[in-house]
């Protein structure tokens, strides 16, 4: 049974179609790439996934639970993460603060406003910062990170509650080569426990961190495979091909 | 003295350490993140002592005054909550502060009750019941209510009510009830003076400090994510409706134990109490002093009310004006208020985990 099954997915904003009966499924401990030109709805397709939009149409389902009507909250509850495509770290926290705000999310009323998880998560906040690379500057203001530090923050927030499912909107938008490649080795240990859904320009990125591929086409999904049978595919170069 | 000195005390574990290289990025940058030193224990403890001794020095009719002051102030309290921290744009403060002298008037008339362990909590009930009813009701929603949404919701509330107060005889129309007894302690009663003045202020450094221990809990941090990005921590899974309605109904419960002190200094309760221009009054103490800071609100609200005190003293027919443009003044140049002067960015948001001393300590007991 797949974590994640999108299916049918429409989405339509006045006179445009973003989706057009658009799908993905994403197996259990997968990095899933969606790729495909400008304007062909993946960022739409992510959003409506994540509970940011509302498909005009079509069923999300994830860990057997039908959640195309769920808010935000709710999917976040039941195990899914997205790190939006606009750094949206909390500029004027600290890096630790940050973290231990994604941290404490599940823990009740009384145990925040007693301050009583605190010390429990100091551990775990600590780990985190020292995973993505930024605990020696735990106590700057978030807003003082270059825009690739923000970004490092922004999945190490988004992969604190433990998800089951992390959706990365362009996690290397506006890095440098050093900073993409840093990403990806970032990324690879949190195989073990979370499936990936990654939307991104860079091919060799999601070439080289991506098990599957779905590639989408003006709304409809073009092909869908390893990421081997996508690059033999020959409808998928040619949409590359026009594109270049 | 000893309440300023706990209060430092306080302040110490929620420090963010050395505190010399903390990034000013915020173009706050102010000598106190050099010297490493905290401004805000500092201004709380002088504000604190100007406080204690401000009726000894002041004459009587001051001392009256300075009460009306303190109360304002702690009705500042609730309005710095729920607009300076979790965000939530409450036209209609009053509505909290005036049912709840509305309610205490109607005891102390109609039942004659007047003990202070009895009105004090009923009116912070009533404060506590009409911030339920309007936050469940603005707030609550499925989906994120917007701002626009909230503060027309709270000003129609606040507005309503003094049109209601206005039309209802049963609470004395727009004379209001007035020569309300005093609240009393066994056979004490509070009449205006040092002795309610002292009261109030005990009062309100109890609440000061209640608020200064939730907004520096995991739950302020919460808040902080709540204002700065509502859509952000809901996607961490907070319930961030629910923690705005908490906040919007302690924001009511203070504003009505304000509103229950205020009835029985003044000794009347009129439709203003409840209406639009009490509400504006409050949203201009905070912006005025700084909001998101609890002194802030506190300096506020005894700047405005002593600066117009002493135009309209000197200054009868235009100070109105002056004040206006004062306020004006301070809102363009200085929109985190006069606080701003002395507290930088970084120390106004603060710091919620662990202190960088503690992970330093940590770090030296690892290493060996």
């Amino acid at each position: 049974m797949p974590l994640l099954e999108a299916a049918g997915i429409s989405k339509i904003f006045g006179k445009l179609t973003a989706l057009d009966g658009a799908a993905l499924t994403v197996g259990e401990n997968e990095f899933h790439g969606l790729i495909g030109p400008n304007g062909s709805g993946k960022s739409t397709l992510m959003k409506c996934i994540a509970g940011a939009e509302v498909p005009t149409q079509g069923k999300v389902s994830f860990v057997n639970t039908d959640i195309t009507a769920f808010t935000p909250t709710e999917r976040a509850r039941a195990g899914m993460s997205l790190k939006f495509q606009i750094t949206s770290v909390l500029p004027s926290l600290t890096l630790y603060d940050n973290i231990l705000l994604a941290l404490q999310a599940h823990s009740s009323l009384f145990d925040l406003v007693f301050s009583r998880t605190r010390g429990a998560l100091h551990d775990q906040v600590m780990t985190m910062l020292r995973q993505f690379r930024l605990a020696d500057r735990a106590f700057d203001a978030a807003a003082a990170l270059s825009h690739g530090q923000q970004q490092w923050l922004e999945i190490a927030m988004a992969l604190a509650g433990k998800p089951k499912l992390l959706l990365l909107d362009e996690p290397t938008g506006g890095m440098s080569l050093e900073e993409r490649r840093v990403t990806g080795e970032l990324l690879q240990p949190i195989k073990k426990h979370c499936s990936l859904v990654i939307v991104e320009h860079d091919l060799d990125f999601i070439r080289d961190i991506c098990d599957r591929l779905t590639v989408l086409d003006q709304g409809r999904v073009l092909a869908s495979g390893t990421v081997s049978e996508i690059q033999a595919n020959s409808s998928v170069q040619e949409i590359y091909l026009r594109r270049a | 003295m000893s309440k300023s000195m706990s209060a430092v005390k306080q302040a110490i574990p929620a420090e963010i350490g050395g505190g010399t290289d903390v990034a000013m990025t915020e173009g706050g940058a102010t000598a106190q993140a050099v010297a490493g030193r905290k401004i805000l224990p500092v201004v709380e403890g002088v504000v604190l002592v100007a406080a204690l001794i401000a009726p000894l020095v002041l004459q009587d009719y001051l001392t009256v005054f300075a009460t009306r002051v303190i109360i304002l102030a702690l009705f500042a309290l609730s309005f710095d909550l729920v607009w300076g921290y979790a965000g939530i744009m409450s036209f209609g403060q009053a509505l909290f502060f005036g049912s709840a002298g509305y309610g205490v008037a109607l005891l102390a008339r109609d039942l004659d009750i007047t003990n202070i362990f009895l009105v004090l909590p009923a009116g912070t009930l009533i404060g506590l019941t009409f911030a339920l009813l309007l936050g469940g009701f603005l707030l609550l929603g499925r989906h994120p209510s917007s701002v626009i949404f909230v503060s027309l919701g709270t000003l129609t509330g606040s507005y309503a009510a003094d049109r209601l107060a206005r039309g209802w005889y049963y609470l004395g129309g727009q004379n209001g009830i007035p020569s309300i007894s005093s609240m009393t302690l066994g056979g004490y009663e509070f009449s205006e003076g040092p002795a309610f003045y002292y009261l109030v202020l005990g009062i309100l450094v109890v609440v000061y400090l209640l608020c200064r221990f939730l907004v520096r809990s995991q739950f302020g941090l919460a808040l902080a994510g709540l204002r700065e990005n509502e859509q952000r921590i809901a996607f961490f899974g907070y319930k961030a409706q629910h923690l705005k309605a908490i906040i919007f109904a302690i924001g009511g419960a203070i504003a009505g134990l304000a509103g229950s002190l205020y009835a029985f200094h003044e000794g009347f309760v009129w439709p203003n109490m409840v209406g639009v221009v009490v509400s504006t009054q409050v949203v201009l103490y905070v912006l005025f002093g700084g909001s998101g800071t609890l002194i802030g609100a506190v300096i506020g609200t005894v700047i405005v009310e002593g600066v117009s005190f002493w135009l309209s003293d000197n200054y009868r027919d235009i100070w109105p004006i002056i004040l206006g443009v004062l306020l004006l003044l301070v809102i363009l140049f200085r929109p985190l208020g006069l606080i701003s002067f002395v507290l930088g960015e970084r120390e106004r948001v603060g710091s919620f985990g662990a202190s960088r001393k503690e992970t330093d300590k940590e770090k030296r007991h690892a290493a060996p």
